[in-house]
């Protein structure tokens, strides 16, 4: 890892990935944006669980979720890192859905015992800020979650 | 990604080297469920060597759980790092599985 220093001010990471509607490549993908964040420091916590479990729960609702793991489908993932934040973009080409209207609280005891249901839950508690916006025009049509985390 | 089990006495250990997520999960809930369905009751999962574990891995775990306590077993948990313990603290699974600081202390709690 890279230590902080005043070199690092200004300094910003860009990485575009494309990959196939296959959860197998989620743990690559996983490393490239964790290996950016480690290049300008961000602490242990968020290298070894906010990124990681955040980036997978979200590339994995974009390939089972959104592209129902077609292999005709794209997941495209965009990040920007720089010193004081991390801004991830994941793309599916699935149906629009309301990510607001997902509000389960998997901790509540009716909860405990799923399964599943804890995918969302933990993005909103792993992230400062989890967003859903459809597609840019000119883009195949589908959802665009965006994951910001704050440096600390 | 892997999953190595092996026996200790009546306990059965399983070792989860790198990461348990939505890939491999289901890799790890056959080979415990086949090693229930040859009679074995008591299970300990160790995940010293252990990276991240995403929502589809914390369910399996469930599943698990749910399963083995159904045939009269129990499945416990050792060796968490600070953030995976605070993984099951965000999810309150905590409060669901017994988990022991070390591999011995586990096996000792059966």
């Amino acid at each position: 890892m890279v230590p902080t220093n005043s070199n690092d001010a200004g300094l910003r990471v860009s990485l575009s990935v494309e990959i196939p509607s296959d959860v197998a490549y989620i743990e690559r993908v996983v490393d490239l944006v964790r290996l950016s964040c480690a290049e300008l420091a961000y602490n242990a916590h968020h290298l070894a669980l906010n990124v990681p479990v955040a980036l997978s729960e979200a590339l994995s609702n974009a390939i089972l979720r959104g592209n129902h793991e077609s292999p005709d489908k794209r997941v495209r993932v965009h990040a920007d890192v720089d010193t004081t934040r991390l801004v991830v973009e994941i793309a599916d080409e699935g149906v629009r859905f309301d990510l607001d209207a997902d509000t389960r609280d998997a901790t509540r005891e009716e909860n405990i015992e799923r399964e599943d249901g804890r995918g969302l839950f933990l993005m909103r508690k792993l992230m400062d800020e989890v967003q859903r916006f459809d597609t840019p025009p000119g883009q195949t049509a589908g959802n665009v979650v965006r994951l910001t985390l704050t440096r600390a | 990604m892997s999953f190595s089990i092996k026996k200790q006495g009546e306990i059965v250990v399983v070792d989860v080297e790198g990461q348990l997520i939505v890939g491999n999960r289901q890799e790890l809930k056959q080979k415990v469920l086949d090693e229930l369905e040859r009679g074995e009751r008591k299970f300990l999962i160790d995940f010293a060597q252990t990276g991240y574990i995403d929502s589809s891995g914390l369910g399996v775990l469930v599943s698990l759980s749910k399963k083995i306590r159904e045939q009269g077993g129990e499945l416990r948990l050792a060796n968490l790092n600070d953030d995976l313990r605070t993984l099951f603290e965000l999810t309150k699974l905590d409060t669901l599985f017994q988990i022991s600081d070390t591999r011995d202390r586990a096996l000792a709690s059966f």
